[in-house]
């Protein structure tokens, strides 16, 4: 769409959506959010740059096709579930490794692996159907 | 002195809550009314700020800081509906005026 404001506006605004996707994918680790709702917002800044700047611009922002995208996250999000094997747990259990120097870090898991795996999926899936419908028009 | 501030605190959140249903009843009436498909589309996005609005008062009422990250999320998100809708208009005029049901974009600026 040709609209200077909208032009003007929506790579700052891209920009931020991304920004708080990251934080929202972050903190669902102890508080509300997570992988899901984070690869939402974070498709809603691909889908907002489709329509200000064009289909081109897009896939050139997000470099890889989308599905790959979301085949990487669906791998990694695999990989979480078989590291849990390795340690004669069920699949998909959550695996924690307290770094020794520092316990408290309490950051380094499967279950953020999987999260990240959720985050990617589901950019690369919503924008694969942003770009989708795009081009059909 | 603590007490007086506690209860102006109650005060303006039992007037903000007034002020945001009359204005949510307004909204809803320009959208009902709205003569053009425009009207509509900017009481849509009204709506949607007043949720945002309702979250923020509703935030500070329960002191629960987490209803703060929904607003974010909905002021960030909110407006892409009425930006597609107003792109859904704006090709509409588009083949209205060119008298076709194809609408492209480009040479139009």
């Amino acid at each position: 769409m040709n609209s200077l404001i909208l032009r003007t506006a929506v790579p700052a605004l891209a920009g931020l959506m991304l920004l708080f996707s990251i934080y929202v994918l972050l903190r669902g680790h102890n508080e509300p959010g997570g992988g899901f709702i984070g690869g939402l917002i974070g498709a809603s800044a691909f889908a907002i740059y489709t329509i200000a700047e064009g289909l081109a611009s897009a896939r050139r922002a997000l470099i890889v096709p989308p599905i790959t995208i979301a085949g990487v996250g669906l791998f990694l999000a695999a990989i979480s579930g078989i590291v849990s094997l390795l340690f004669g747990d069920a699949f998909l259990t959550g695996q924690w490794w307290f770094p020794a120097f520092n316990p408290d870090l309490k950051y380094f898991s499967s279950v953020v692996l999987f999260d990240i795996g959720v985050y990617l999926v589901v950019v690369g899936a919503i924008s694969g159907i942003a770009f989708a419908l795009e081009e059909r028009e | 002195m603590a007490e007086f501030g506690a209860q102006f605190l109650e005060w303006s959140i039992d007037i903000a809550y007034v002020a945001i249903m009359m204005s949510f009843a307004l909204t809803v009436f320009r959208l009902l009314r709205g003569p053009t498909l425009a009207d509509r589309v900017v009481s849509l996005d009204m709506m949607a700020l007043l949720g945002i609005v309702f979250i923020g008062v509703f935030s500070l009422s329960t002191g629960v800081y987490a209803y703060l990250d929904v607003a974010i999320a909905l002021a960030l998100i909110g407006f892409l509906a009425t930006v597609a809708f107003a792109r859904y208009i704006y090709r509409g005029a588009l083949a209205e005026r060119r008298g076709s049901d194809v609408p492209d974009e480009g040479d139009d600026s």
